[in-house]
């Protein structure tokens, strides 16, 4: 049957020749339609002899089979030239920027302390708070620093007055964090006291602090955190221990050293100024004052109403302002209180 | 404290660098803050004498100098100084010297003369800024000695920040001593033989106030020329110590107070009348300070007086009328110890400061007066000459050392060091810090300088210091572990912050005092709490709102073309409750949008923000639902028709609205910024959640749209609505706000969405139907609404 093959031959370039899905169907017609040239070989079939009709059948079947084969395949076609073309037709320039909110960003210095906040409580320390307007007291006389104490001129401390005008008796701001510790212990003692050994003590106490004093070092504001451990075996090898493993955690590096030399605090004793000193980067070997810190000063243990013959402690202070600058690199503390965008977005 | 080393070096000299000293005492507790070379590095400059000078031919300012340097021969040096004259003694810099700047000197033609070295300023050495001329050296200085041995000028300048409790090192014997402890080289110091008396006159002392003045040495030397000039040995420590070389006497008096930490002070004889007493001023007496001030006394001063009035502020500062000038010729030496409390804030109380001050408050040796009087009597005789009297001495009682019990246990617990007794035993002796033995403990009894030595921590500092805190080795501590409390129903303060950042805001933190203005116009405070000495008068009182302090970081950021700012802050706020002396001081935050709603960029529409922007952000902050309404009274800081008061459970938290228009002109602002303040307490509440049964039937949902008049507010509808609904409405909400064509002058129309539900059942259209009728019907009782056609 040549006339077959050149029917499906024919079939296949008119599908072929035409461009649309409309046309394609307008072309089907001519081989599948109701008087297509296919279904009129199949309704010429009549004619024939039962046999002949048979084998005849199966050929044009077999056409028809392939003419629809082809059709689907030039449906296919075109679909996908359509897909590819919408495709086309949608790319976007994904280089434009996202839409929506910005992130805003913490302060540095913020970081700096939830950073010291998570690392202490990763040792067991939580986290305690006092006020800044603080009492003569607790700034001072809780801390072994009773008045006319030459230590106290080492203080700048803000006063406030009063109502008439006069200075205020026993409040100022308060020149470090360390009264928090002389409010926990007493607060602690009094929480446990029906308990024969008081439960350990193991805070930090960030915060802002004031000092009469501003220059590219020195900002009448700034930060601290105040840490304190007591309980019944605390010693200065536990101290040096925990402010070596602190440092190495915060900086990221083993790669600094820390130095311990003698101080004086009145509310410590034996007393001691960390230095660290880092191996590399811009700051690479000078030795740098970190923190200040000591053993509580049995004295200061009393005043909480503590027994110092049975329980020990270490207090440290640091400076989260300095460490932010070390840290990343700031080289003047008094952007930190600046409120500038263009600085304080670089830490989001 | 500032001292030269080759004074130190005069009593311990242990085999140790410049470096390694000043290493060694800082890691000892004295922290060496500066260590500065007298001179910076020069090679091959001498001492020589100019023999005669002739101007050179072709230069008006130039002489040509014939000069000695001690090598026997005469060499021709060309000389620009002006004060160059023939007979001087000056530095020469010979052919081959290297000056400071890495200034090479050779021989040279200078205008067609030769020239075989410099003459040189001290400028040109590096010694001091003086370029006017030659250094003039003393006549008998040694021709072609090395001037750096001739002004000792490998000398290196030690600069000790000293901590309060050490002031037994504010001398150098003090230092010598600590230098020998901390090395083992043994320490010699000055000589204090007791100078005979050659003069029968003599001062009788009277102790009046004996717990403040506890022992007062004195003598009267007679006959002194006070004009003889300071030795330039003397002189030199003097400089090198940071102190001016005033006259012979002053100068004997600093040297004994820097070489020996004892304040001495000269009186002239001629201007005392009779007796000396050590008492507490009569409060209003007056008394002229040498510094030229005038002050007046109160009784809790301690003064030096004669019979007839307060001659000195005791331990603090001599008084301007019996003090000795370059004419005296009798002096009264005082040498006493004065108790740190007679004198602790005294200088201060006058506004002023000094040595003599500084020493006393901290402690000085009271075992010493006498020794250091001797001392200065020695050099005055030496320097100035005279005859001196019998040395006064008055004592009372002198503080007790008080012994010290140190027990090896407690020094091995509270350093963690298993220290030998042995050991321990070594360092107290290097110290010099007496002990006996009891058992493991000893008993020290600490010398009379070492007043900071009170209990056994103190001693275990000692202990430590000489260790060595860095051979203490560091260790992880033991704990015993137990697991820290986490309360669900508080936010830490980080989610928060993170929470308002995520919402694009920024942190800033600013100080906590500010202008005074700012509490005026944000708080309408007319009573601020005021700094009784603020840094600087804009920073004069408390803030009790965060307000201004963000409205400046608004005003500098949009000077630095920052067009959008979004800021938030954490801080305390200060007021005075109840009665003046009551300080509140809470936690708040507070933040501020300025400029576009979003971002500026392409496809937005680039709207401003406005109040209901920054209310869902506050909202954001909160599981629970807040409650704003129009505040009760205007809040100063605030557009009145555009802010809120923000209640939580019935209690206000804070406000939000629109800087008031007024503040907005005021503080120069394109348009006024939305900003809000919040108690942080109410923002770290939150509830636990508690599971409420989900119902398993189809909601109902209704719309709604009602007209009412323009005054009325939404809160009060949505509220009134809630209340009244019947149980099975589970939500209202708020979804439309219509005003315009079709709706008449002064009304509006809101579009609610009711959603129903039950729990045990389908809702059938009736249930539906009467809800919602039961709505209409309390809108229109309650709200004059109309159900919108």
């Amino acid at each position: 049957m040549q006339n077959l093959d050149s029917i499906i031959q024919s079939a296949r370039a008119a599908f072929a020749a035409v461009s649309d899905p409309n046309a394609l169907e307008q072309v089907k017609a001519h081989y599948l339609g109701k008087s297509g040239q296919i279904t009129a070989l199949l309704k010429d079939l009549g004619k024939l002899a039962a046999e002949e009709k048979r084998i005849a059948g199966a050929a044009i079947n077999q056409a028809k089979a392939a003419v629809e084969a082809a059709l689907t395949a030039r449906r296919e076609d075109m679909r996908q030239a359509a897909l590819a073309a919408r495709l086309a037709e949608e790319a976007l320039d994904v280089t434009l920027p996202g839409r929506g909110e910005s992130r805003g960003g913490l302060h540095p210095v913020t970081r700096t302390l939830e950073r010291i906040e998570h690392l202490f409580a990763s040792i067991g320390f939580s986290v305690a708070d006092g006020p800044e307007i603080e009492t003569d007291f607790y700034n001072f006389t809780a801390l072994n620093t009773p008045e006319e104490h030459p230590a106290r001129s080492m203080h700048d401390t803000f006063y406030l007055l009063d109502a008439a005008g006069k200075v205020a008796e026993n409040v100022l701001l308060r020149t470090h964090t360390s009264p928090i510790q002389a409010r926990y212990m007493q607060a602690h003692v009094e929480r446990h006291k029906h308990l024969d050994t008081l439960p350990e003590i193991r805070i930090i106490a960030p915060g802002r602090v004031y000092r009469v004093d501003s220059d590219a070092t020195h900002s009448p504001m700034f930060h601290q955190v105040e840490g304190l451990w007591v309980g019944v075996d605390v010693s200065f090898a536990d101290l040096k221990g925990v402010i070596a493993d602190f440092l190495k955690r915060f900086f990221e590096t083993d790669d600094l050293q820390v130095r311990f030399r003698p101080s004086f605090f009145p509310f410590t004793e034996p007393s001691a100024e960390i230095d660290v000193a880092f191996m590399g980067g811009a700051l690479k070997g000078r030795w740098l004052e970190i923190a200040g810190c000591g053993m509580v000063h049995p004295n200061v243990l009393q005043h909480a109403g503590i027994d110092p013959e049975k329980y020990t402690g270490f207090a440290f202070g640091f400076g989260p302002d300095r460490l932010t600058m070390l840290r990343y690199g700031v080289n003047d503390l008094r952007l930190f209180f600046e409120g500038d965008l263009r600085f304080l977005r670089q830490f989001v | 404290m500032k001292f030269s080393e080759s004074w130190l070096r005069t009593f311990v000299n242990p085999d140790l660098s410049s470096d390694a000293l000043a290493h060694l005492l800082t890691m000892a507790g004295l922290e060496v803050e500066e260590l500065e070379p007298v001179a910076p590095d020069f090679t091959q400059v001498v001492v020589a004498r100019v023999e005669g000078v002739v101007k050179h031919p072709d230069a008006d300012r130039l002489n040509v100098c014939k000069v000695d340097v001690g090598d026997g021969t005469l060499r021709q040096i060309v000389c620009g100084a002006p004060n160059v004259a023939a007979g001087q003694k000056v530095p020469c810099a010979l052919p081959g010297a290297v000056l400071p700047g890495n200034f090479k000197i050779k021989t040279a033609k200078v205008r067609g003369i030769e020239s075989a070295g410099m003459l040189c300023s001290a400028k040109e050495l590096g010694i001091a800024e003086d370029a006017s001329g030659l250094l003039v050296l003393p006549e008998d200085a040694p021709v072609g000695k090395s001037i750096r041995e001739y002004l000792d000028l490998d000398d290196h300048l030690y600069t000790l920040k000293l901590t309060p409790n050490r002031a037994d090192c504010l001398s150098l014997i003090g230092i010598a001593r600590e230098v020998a402890a901390l090395t083992g080289t043994p320490a010699v110091y000055p000589p204090t033989p007791a100078v005979p008396a050659t003069d029968a006159s003599h001062r009788q002392v009277l102790l009046d106030a004996p717990e403040a003045c506890p022992r007062y040495c004195g003598r009267v030397i007679r006959g002194v020329n006070a004009k003889a000039s300071t030795p330039e040995w003397m002189r030199r420590r003097l400089e090198r110590s940071g102190l001016r070389s005033v006259s012979a006497l002053v100068d004997v008096t600093n040297y004994v107070l820097l070489e020996l930490g004892q304040p001495l002070h000269a009186f002239d004889n001629a201007r005392l009348t009779g007796d000396i007493h050590a008492r507490l001023a009569t409060s209003g007496e007056k008394l002229t300070l040498l510094n030229g001030q005038e002050i007046t006394l109160a009784d809790d001063i301690l003064v030096i007086a004669d019979d007839a009035k307060a001659l000195a502020m005791a331990g603090v500062m001599g008084g301007e009328e019996s003090a000795i000038s370059l004419e005296t010729r009798d002096v009264f030496l005082e040498s006493a110890f004065f108790a740190p409390k007679a004198i602790a804030g005294r200088a201060r109380r006058y506004n002023f400061s000094s040595d003599a001050a500084h020493r006393y408050e901290r402690g000085v040796d009271w075992g010493n007066c006498a020794h250091a009087l001797e001392r200065a009597t020695a050099l005055v005789l030496e320097i100035c000459g005279g005859q001196a009297g019998a040395v006064t001495e008055t004592v009372a009682r002198l503080p007790e050392p008080k012994p010290v019990r140190l027990r090896l246990a407690r020094l091995q617990k509270v350093l963690g060091v298993g220290f030998a007794a042995e050991q321990v035993a070594i360092f107290l002796k290097r110290l010099a810090l007496a002990f006996v033995r009891e058992g493991d403990d000893f008993i020290v009894t600490p010398p009379s300088y070492r007043f900071d030595i009170e209990i056994e921590a103190d001693l275990i500092e000692e202990v430590a210091r000489l260790h060595g805190y860095d051979h203490i080795p560091g260790h992880a501590p033991k704990g015993r572990l137990s697991m820290l409390p986490q309360a669900e129903n508080r936010r830490p303060l980080y989610r928060v912050r993170q929470q308002i950042a995520d919402r694009g805001f920024q942190e800033v933190i600013n100080f906590a005092f500010v202008p005074e203005a700012w509490e005026q116009d944000f708080a309408a405070n007319a009573r601020p709490i005021r700094l009784a000495n603020p840094i600087a008068s804009q920073l004069a009182v408390m803030r009790s709102n965060l307000f201004g302090g963000l409205i400046e970081n608004l005003v500098v950021n949009l000077k630095r073309k920052q067009s959008r700012v979004r800021l938030f802050e954490l801080g305390r706020c200060f007021f005075t409750q109840n009665s003046d002396a009551d300080y509140a001081q809470p936690w708040r935050l507070a933040a501020l949008a300025y400029g576009t709603a979003e971002p500026e960029g392409w496809g937005r529409d680039n709207r401003k923000v406005d109040f209901f922007d920054l209310k869902a952000d506050l909202e954001s902050l909160f599981a629970t639902e807040l409650a704003f309404a129009r505040p009760d009274e205007a809040h100063p800081a605030l557009h009145p028709g555009r802010a809120a008061s923000i209640r939580l459970n019935g209690r206000e938290i804070g406000c939000l609205g629109e800087l008031h228009p007024e503040w907005v002109q005021k503080y120069d602002l394109p348009a006024a910024p939305i900003v809000f303040e919040i108690d942080l307490d109410a923002v770290t509440r939150s509830a636990i959640p508690a599971y409420a049964e989900v119902s398993k039937f189809q909601p109902a949902v209704r719309d709604l749209a009602i007209v009412v008049d323009q005054s009325i507010v939404l809160g009060d509808l949505l509220s009134g609505m809630k209340a009244h609904a019947p149980s099975q409405v589970c939500d209202i909400q708020f979804f439309d706000m219509y005003q315009g064509k079709g709706i008449p002058d002064g009304r509006k129309s809101l579009a609610f969405r009711i959603v129903m539900q039950d729990t045990q059942r389908t809702l059938l259209d009736a249930d539906i139907d009467a809800a919602v009728v039961n709505i209409i019907t309390y809108l229109e009782q309650n709200f004059q609404a109309q159900l919108r056609a």
